[in-house]
C-alpha cells in the first residue's frame, strides 16, 4: 500500500498507481478472453456453413430429375397379352411395358434397319426400371390401355447428368449457314461452311477444348445443320467431313443455320454416346425434355440404378429402429436414474455400478455392434438385418448417455423440494414421481433426444448385425428385413457411378431434416414442461 | 432403533418442564442422534406441551435442527443419521419401526429456514398435501381446505384472486406463509419450524410471529429461532442447547429472567455463540 500523498493526486487517493496498471491488465485479459471467445464461435459457424454449403451444393442436383415427357400408346398386346385386365399382373408385367417403350422409341428415332448397338444406345438412355411408375399407374387405371397417355419417363443417370453440366466440358457456339452439302447420311457428308471466320471460329473452340495435359484427346465437335445433327469427322478449310447422328436424315440444305457443341471428351472417354447426347439436343429443342422434383428419393427405395434409389425404405427402416430404441433406452434409463438417484443406497455396489455406467458411456460403438450379434444374433437366434435388433443394439448404446442425462436432471432438483414434499407426508415414491421427476422432465428428454440422434447418426455397429443389405422394399415391421438412413448413406457414398454423388448428398440431407426435427421437438416439449423453481 | 435404550423411567430434572400445567404432546426420552461417527444429540429427554410454543435456542451447530428432526422422522431421509431412544406421542413411540414416517409426517408439519413452495400453483401448493392423504373428497371440499389453510396462515386476503399463480411468483415472506398454510392444509397436531423467518424482513417475521401466536390455540408448535427476542415473544417454554446437550429447558420467563446455568445466561446475554 502507498500512501496517499505518493501516487496519482489527481485521481482521488484511492486510484493509485498500480490499481491503475491491474486494472488495465484485468481489461486487457478481459478483452482477449472475449475475443478468443469470438475466434472459436467465428471458426465453428465457418465450419458448419462450409458443411452446408458443400453438402446443399451437391445435393441440389439430386432433388431435381430430368425427364421426357412422352406419349406412350398404352398397347394391349405388349402390357396385357392375356387380355384379363388383372392389374396385379399389369403391375408386375414390366417388361412388357419396357418393351413398348422401347419399341415406340425405335419406331420414333430409328430406321427399322437399325441394327442392335444402335438400339442399345437408344435404349441406354432409359432405365429399364423407368417404366415401373408407367406400370402402376397402368394397374390402377386399366381403362386407359389402348389410348395414348402422357408420362413423364426418367432419364438414364447418365444423361441427366449430362444434362445437368457434367460428363464432359462442353461449348456450345454458332458458326453461320451452309454453303453447300454433299454425300449420304449412309456413307458420309460433306458440309462447306459459308464463311471462313466460322471455320476459324470452330478451330479456336476445338483447340480451346483440347486438353493439354492429355497426348492424342482432341475435343470433339457435333455439328447441328438444320435440325439434323452430325459428328465432324475432319476439317479442311471451311469443307467439314460429317457422320450422320441423328434426326432428318437430310444433307445439310444452302442457308440453314449451323451449330457445333463442342465437347472435351470423345465418347470412348465418357458415359454418354455422342448420338444419345445428339438425341438429347433434339428432345430438348422440342421441348420434351422437363425438369422435375425428384420425388423418388423420398419413394422410392434402394436400387442398383442411382436414378431410381430412394431413400423410402431406409427412413421407414430409421423410424421402426429408432422406436425400439426409444422403448428400449429412454423407460430403462429413466427407471435407472430415478433408482440410482433417489432410492439406492450409497454403497460400493452402487458406486461400481455408477463407474460402469461411466465407462459404458464411452465404450466404441462398434463393440456394441459385436455384442449384438452375439447376443441376438448368434445366441437368441433373432433375423439378421431386422430393425428389432438394430434398434436393441441402438437401445443398449444409448443406455448409458440416457441414464448419465437423467441423473444430472435429477441432481439439478433442489434437495428442498423434496424435503418439502416429505414434510407435508408424501411418501419417497410420492415425491421423486410428483415433485422431483416433473422438474426433471426437460433435461431428462433432452438427454434422451441427444441419445436418440447419435442413435438415428450410428452406422458401425448396424453394419456388423448386417443392416448393410439390399433392401429394396419398405419393410413393414420391425421383424422385416431392412436398412437406415447412415448405413444408407454409406453404401451410396461407395457407388461407383457419378450420379452416386449427388444422391450421397441428398440422403444426408435428409438425415439432417431427420435429426432437426427430431431437436425441434426436443425444444417444444422442453418449453411445454419447462417450470421455473 | 429402540432395542439398546432401557424403557422411559429416567428423565432428568433440568429437562422437566417447570410447571406440568398443559398436557404434554410430545415425550422425548434419552435421544442420541450420530451422523456417521459423529454425535450431533447426546441423550436429551424433553417433554413438549401441547396448544403452546416451544423455542429451541442455542448457539450454531449445537443440534437444534436435528433434534427438530427426530419428531417427524425427517432425519431418516438423511443417509448417515441414526437416532436411538423413544419419543412418544399421543402415548405411541414414533421411532418404533411399525410407526410409518409418512402417516407420522401427515400429523406433524415442518416448515423450513428457506421457504421452500413447489414449482406449482399457489392453489396446487396447498391442496398437494390433502390430496395424497385423502383428506378432501371432490373440489368443492377442497377448495374449502385450501381457503382454511390460507386464512389460518393469513394469507388468504393477499392471494385469494391470483390462486392458479405460481407459489414462488409470491414475495419471500407470502411464500414462508404459504408453506405454513401447506403445513397446515394436512391438519396436523404439531407445527415444527426451522428457522422460519430468517429469510424475512421484520414486517414478514412480524407477520408470522403473529401467527404463531395465533396457531399456538389449536397446535403443538416448536421453533428453532436465532433470534432470542423472538423466543422471548412468541414461546412459552424455551430450550437452550449447547453442543449436542439441553442445558436448560423451563418456562420462558424464567429462562429469561433468571437462568439456571451460567452457559445460558452468556448465551442469552450474549456473551458467546
Ligand atoms: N446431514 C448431516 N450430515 C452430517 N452431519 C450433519 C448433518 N446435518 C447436521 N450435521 C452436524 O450435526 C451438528 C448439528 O447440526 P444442526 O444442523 O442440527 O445444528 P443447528 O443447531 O441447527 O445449527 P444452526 O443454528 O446453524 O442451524 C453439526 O455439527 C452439523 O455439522
Ligand atoms: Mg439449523
Amino acid at each position: 500500500m502507498s500512501s496517499p500523498t505518493e501516487g496519482t493526486a489527481n485521481t482521488g487517493s484511492f486510484v493509485t498507481e498500480e490499481a491503475l496498471q491491474r486494472l488495465k491488465k484485468r481489461h486487457g485479459a478481459e478483452a482477449r478472453f472475449k475475443l478468443y471467445g469470438q475466434l472459436a464461435i467465428g471458426i465453428a459457424i465457418v465450419a458448419l456453413v462450409a458443411l452446408l454449403v458443400s453438402i446443399f451444393g451437391q445435393a441440389s442436383s439430386a432433388f431435381s430429375r430430368y425427364v421426357l415427357s412422352y406419349d406412350l400408346n398404352i398397347e394391349a398386346s405388349y402390357v396385357d397379352p392375356d387380355g384379363t385386365r388383372d392389374p396385379e399382373a399389369i403391375a408386375r408385367n414390366v417388361s412388357g411395358f419396357n418393351l413398348m417403350l422401347q419399341d415406340q422409341l425405335a419406331d420414333e428415332f430409328l430406321s427399322d434397319d437399325a441394327n442392335r448397338n444402335l438400339r442399345r444406345e437408344l435404349y441406354g438412355m432409359f432405365t429399364r426400371l423407368a417404366v415401373l411408375p408407367i406400370a402402376r399407374a397402368t394397374a390402377d387405371a386399366p381403362e386407359t390401355i389402348g389410348s395414348e397417355q402422357i408420362f413423364n419417363v426418367a432419364l438414364a443417370d447418365d444423361i441427366d447428368l449430362f444434362l445437368k453440366g457434367g460428363v464432359s466440358a462442353r461449348k456450345s457456339i454458332e458458326i453461320g449457314t451452309v454453303a453447300a452439302g454433299d454425300g449420304s447420311t449412309e456413307d458420309g457428308v460433306t458440309l462447306t461452311l459459308a464463311s471462313q471466320d466460322a471455320a476459324e471460329k470452330l478451330g479456336a473452340a476445338l483447340t480451346e477444348l483440347t486438353r493439354t495435359d492429355v497426348d492424342d484427346a482432341p475435343a470433339v465437335a457435333l455439328i447441328k445443320a438444320g435440325n439434323t445433327w452430325y459428328r465432324m469427322e475432319a476439317s479442311e478449310g471451311r469443307n467439314l467431313s460429317l457422320t450422320y447422328l441423328a434426326g432428318p436424315r437430310a444433307l445439310p440444305s444452302e442457308g440453314a443455320a449451323i451449330e457445333a457443341l463442342i465437347l472435351a471428351q470423345s465418347q470412348e472417354n465418357r458415359t454418354v454416346t455422342d448420338r444419345q447426347i445428339a438425341w438429347t439436343k433434339i428432345l430438348q429443342t422440342q421441348g420434351r425434355i422437363k425438369s422435375v422434383l425428384n420425388t423418388s428419393l423420398f419413394t422410392n427405395s434402394d436400387s442398383t440404378y442411382p436414378e431410381l434409389a430412394g431413400t423410402a425404405a431406409a427412413i421407414v427402416g430409421s423410424l421402426l429402429t429408432m422406436l425400439v430404441t426409444a422403448l428400449l433406452a429412454i423407460p430403462v434409463g429413466i427407471f435407472a436414474a430415478v433408482y440410482l438417484e433417489e432410492f439406492a443406497p450409497k454403497n460400493r455396489l452402487t458406486s461400481l455400478i455408477e463407474v460402469n455406467i461411466n465407462n459404458l458411456a464411452a465404450v466404441p460403438s462398434i463393440v456394441f455392434g459385436l455384442l449384438g450379434a452375439a447376443v441376438f444374433i448368434n445366441f437368441m437366434g433373432l433375423p439378421r438385418s431386422v430393425p428389432l435388433v438394430g434398434g436393441l443394439v441402438l437401445g443398449l448404446l444409448v443406455l448409458p448417455t440416457v441414464i448419465i442425462a437423467s441423473r444430472a436432471a435429477l441432481t439439478a432438483v433442489p434437495p428442498s423440494i423434496r424435503t418439502a414434499a416429505l414434510g407435508v407426508g408424501a411418501s419417497k415414491t410420492q415425491s421423486v414421481f410428483h415433485h422431483v421427476l416433473p422438474l426433471a422432465a426437460p433435461g431428462i428428454m433432452t438427454g434422451a433426444i441427444i441419445g436418440m440422434a447419435r442413435a438415428l447418426g450410428e452406422t458401425a455397429p448396424l453394419l456388423l448385425i448386417g443392416m448393410v443389405a439390399f433392401v429394396a422394399e419398405v419393410p413393414d415391421g420391425p421383424m422385416d428385413e431392412s436398412t437406415v438412413l447412415p448405413v444408407l448413406i454409406y453404401k451410396w457414398s461407395t457407388g461407383a457411378e457419378r450420379a452416386w454423388e449427388p444422391q450421397t448428398a441428398a440422403a444426408i440431407i435428409v438425415l439432417l431434416v431427420f435429426l432437426i426435427l427430431m431437436n425441434l421437438i426436443a425444444i417444444i416439449l422442453r418449453r411445454r414442461f419447462e417450470r421455473r423453481w | 432403533m429402540d432395542g439398546n435404550m432401557e424403557h422411559f423411567t429416567q428423565t432428568k430434572s433440568s429437562a422437566r418442564a417447570d410447571a406440568a400445567s398443559a398436557p404434554i404432546k410430545v415425550d422425548c426420552q434419552n435421544i442420541d442422534v450420530y451422523y456417521g461417527d459423529k454425535q450431533a444429540i447426546e441423550d436429551i429427554s424433553l417433554q413438549i406441551e401441547d396448544r403452546s410454543v416451544t423455542a429451541f435456542i442455542g448457539p450454531s451447530g449445537c443440534g437444534k435442527s436435528t433434534f427438530l428432526r427426530c419428531m417427524n422422522r425427517m432425519n431418516d431421509t438423511i443417509e448417515s443419521a441414526k437416532v436411538t431412544g423413544k419419543i412418544f406421542m399421543d402415548g405411541a413411540n414414533i421411532n418404533d419401526p411399525s410407526i410409518d414416517p409418512v402417516l407420522l409426517r401427515s400429523r406433524v408439519g415442518m416448515v423450513f429456514q428457506k421457504p421452500n413452495p413447489f414449482p406449482k400453483s399457489i392453489y396446487d401448493n396447498i391442496a398437494y398435501g390433502p390430496r395424497i392423504h385423502g383428506l378432501a373428497s371432490g373440489k368443492a371440499e377442497m377448495d374449502e381446505v385450501v381457503e382454511n389453510s390460507l386464512r389460518k396462515a393469513g394469507l388468504w386476503e393477499e392471494v385469494k384472486d391470483r390462486l392458479p399463480a405460481p407459489g414462488t411468483s409470491l414475495s419471500g415472506g407470502q411464500q414462508q406463509r404459504l408453506c405454513i398454510a401447506r403445513a397446515i392444509a394436512v391438519s396436523p397436531e404439531v407445527i415444527l419450524m426451522d428457522e422460519p423467518c430468517s429469510a424475512l424482513d421484520p414486517i414478514a417475521t412480524a407477520k408470522i410471529e403473529e401467527l404463531i401466536d395465533e396457531l399456538r390455540e389449536r397446535y403443538c408448535i416448536v421453533i428453532v429461532t436465532h433470534s432470542m427476542q423472538q423466543a422471548a415473544r412468541v414461546s412459552q417454554k424455551t430450550a437452550f442447547f449447547h453442543l449436542g446437550k439441553l442445558i436448560e429447558y423451563g418456562d420462558t420467563e424464567r429462562i429469561f429472567t433468571n437462568p439456571e446455568h451460567g452457559r445460558t445466561q452468556d448465551y442469552i446475554t450474549g456473551r458467546f455463540g
